[in-house]
């Protein structure tokens, strides 16, 4: 009998419990929890996000004095309620953030599988290609394409696609080579499948493992990043949610003391990256045979 | 007589190097028969070009190989004047290859029933479901226990000699002509082995299939093959039907290669007889025959002049100048 029949058989609660320490249980309860409020934000906030009562300017939250049951976490300088633009902002950073990680994810798995496996001139132009945007700061290239494209959640999206993409076409490339050394993609030529149907079938399946866990650290950067263009005024247009945004509206009243306005939508962005690292971190070693510990 | 199903004539494959300063002669002027039905196969020493020769009649040489002479005739048509998509379409459909690793052969995230059924798909436009049927009844003909049971199975659940025999299962898929076979049983235990060449000479009875059994095991050959052909350095030096090859071997590189095999009968507790001297760096052979600096029988003129292929029995041919006219 061998070792995992026999832990099979003698499962006490301490294995049982361990097991689900080995889930990484807060990172996902947070994505999950930011997932179905950024769904159900009509139904959970409490006030219309882009409109306020500018007699309620300035409102602290409901906690310290002056602040009000009505406005949980406070209202901002235009009186919009806190809380409700937080819950409709988590709706802008999630899709935009899954949006983004999923265009980029196609275009570099599409270019780093051919520069991989079709070599030649085509692996040259893609790889001088992402040597070239590497080589920019990936800030100022947004910056800059925000900038000539015009701010719009759309744009934002392919403004951020088209800065990241590079990041998984060399790693997918990477993979790729070792990959078409394999016996079964030679016994798949020898068996006469096109190259299209090599990479397709036979590679692009062997890959996706690496794409899932690079798209899932990916999400943290991408939500930096859009923050970081709406803070600048070259992401999401005002007057719609966007916690970068928030964060941009409410660092004049910083010093005014005003802290709610910059703290919590901080502390929302970094909640969701560092929920997205840590999920991606223990994906990492979840589908690396070699991390996994057996 | 019919036309052989495939013949080689003076068949040369090279590799370059970056610059085209050195040019290896992997291939040189190999011309070789393989009737319907029958079994070829080729021995020799690593390095001697075997594995590029196989790859040359498929048409799968790496980047700095170039095939530079000579004529490939499969089925009375010139696979050389055939485009790559012509090549693809005879891959896998007419002339089919085993590879030596059964392990690494299959890709480990598809079920042994998608792979099997893959080239029926691919070549004869097979829909999912008769594809798989068929895949089922080939895992049958492999002496796969509860194939139906083991179609939904992956690469990983099976061990090396069922994966090799599900790689001959695929090989034969489309009902090819030809199979090449390079070194199938190197990374197979004994008693595996046998089992996989009688499993190969059954798959070749039922379908009529031609081989090429590329191999450094001499037994093998005994066991397999109908004709042989042995290379050194890149050329055929001796080639015939199987009986004269072992019983009145003509090349001398044939005969030490014959008297190396160890013998259960031999009582004696003789050294057993090695060939001296290594093969020759293939870049650089020597000048005359490129066998003449380890062999026993050498002359004045192996070292100036290549050999000429001559007639040496019915189908038997040598090149070596204790037999040239």
């Amino acid at each position: 009998m061998n070792a995992s029949t026999a832990a099979v058989l003698v499962e006490t609660p301490r294995r049982a419990a361990r097991r689900l320490s080995s889930y990484p249980v807060v990172p996902l309860a947070i994505i999950v929890l930011m997932l179905l409020v950024a769904i159900g934000a009509d139904v959970v906030a409490p006030h219309d996000p882009e409109i306020g009562s500018l007699g309620l300017r300035f409102k602290p939250p409901a906690w310290q004095a002056g602040g009000s049951a009505d406005h949980l976490l406070g209202t901002d300088h235009l009186g919009r309620d806190v809380l409700s633009r937080l819950l409709f902002g988590a709706r802008v950073s999630l899709v935009v953030g899954f949006t983004a990680v999923i265009v980029a994810g196609l275009l570099g798995v599409a270019f780093g599988i051919a520069a991989g496996y079709l070599g030649g001139w085509v692996d040259e132009v893609i790889m001088r290609l992402t040597d070239t945007w590497l080589a920019l700061p990936a800030l100022t290239f947004a910056i800059f394409l925000a900038a000539v494209l015009g701010p719009s959640e759309l744009n934002i999206v392919i403004v951020l696609a088209a800065v990241y993409w590079t990041r998984y076409a060399r790693v997918i490339r990477g993979e790729v080579l070792s990959l078409k050394e394999r016996e079964f993609v030679r016994l798949a030529i020898i068996a006469g499948c096109s190259r299209l149907t090599i990479m397709r079938r036979h590679i692009l399946p062997n890959v996706l493992n690496s794409a899932i866990v690079l798209a899932t650290l990916m999400l943290g950067v991408v939500v930096v990043t859009e923050a970081a263009l709406s803070f600048l005024g070259v992401g999401v247009p005002p007057p719609k949610p966007a916690w970068g945004l928030m964060l941009a509206d409410g660092k004049r009243g910083l010093m005014a003391g005003y802290w709610w306005l910059t703290v919590l939508p901080g502390l929302c962005i970094m909640l969701l990256v560092l929920a997205a690292n840590l999920l991606g971190d223990w994906l990492r070693v979840k589908l690396d045979p070699q991390l996994r510990q057996l | 007589m019919s036309e052989p199903l495939l013949e080689l004539r003076g068949l040369s494959t090279h590799y370059e190097s970056a610059r085209g300063t050195r040019v290896t002669r992997a291939v040189d002027d190999v011309s070789l028969t393989v009737e319907r039905g029958t079994t070829l196969g080729i021995v020799g020493e690593s390095g001697s070009g075997k594995s590029t020769l196989a790859l040359s009649i498929m048409r799968l040489l790496p980047p700095a190989a170039r095939i530079v002479g000579g004529q490939i005739r499969f089925e009375g048509e010139d696979l050389l004047r055939k485009s790559p998509a012509e090549m693809r379409a005879i891959r896998g459909k007419r002339i089919a290859m085993i590879l030596q690793d059964p392990m690494a052969s299959l890709n480990p995230l598809f079920t042994i029933g998608d792979q099997i059924s893959e080239s029926l798909r691919v070549h004869e436009g097979a829909s999912r479901k008769s594809a798989w049927t068929r895949a089922r009844r080939l895992l049958e003909a492999v002496r796969i226990s509860a194939p139906a049971a083991r179609m939904t199975e992956f690469p990983h659940q099976m061990s090396g000699g069922m994966r090799q025999r599900i790689v001959g299962a695929i090989a034969v898929a489309c009902e090819p002509r030809l199979l090449i076979a390079d070194e199938p049983t190197t990374s197979l235990d004994l008693t595996i082995q046998a089992q996989y060449l009688s499993l190969l000479r059954d798959l070749q009875r039922e379908h009529h299939l031609a081989m090429i059994f590329i191999t450094h095991n001499l037994g093998i050959v005994a066991r397999m093959c109908d004709a042989v052909a042995v290379m050194y350095a890149g050329r055929v030096v001796e080639a015939g039907p199987i009986r004269e090859i072992f019983n009145e071997p003509a090349h001398p590189y044939t005969r030490a290669l014959l008297e190396s095999v160890p013998r259960l009968t031999d009582d004696s507790h003789a050294r057993l007889p090695a060939i001296d001297g290594q093969p020759p760096d293939p870049s650089a052979p020597p000048p005359g025959c490129a066998f003449h600096p380890r062999c026993p029988q050498r002359r004045p003129r192996c070292e100036a002049e290549a050999p000429p292929v001559t007639r040496v029995g019915a189908g038997h041919t040598a090149r070596c100048w204790l037999h040239a006219p």
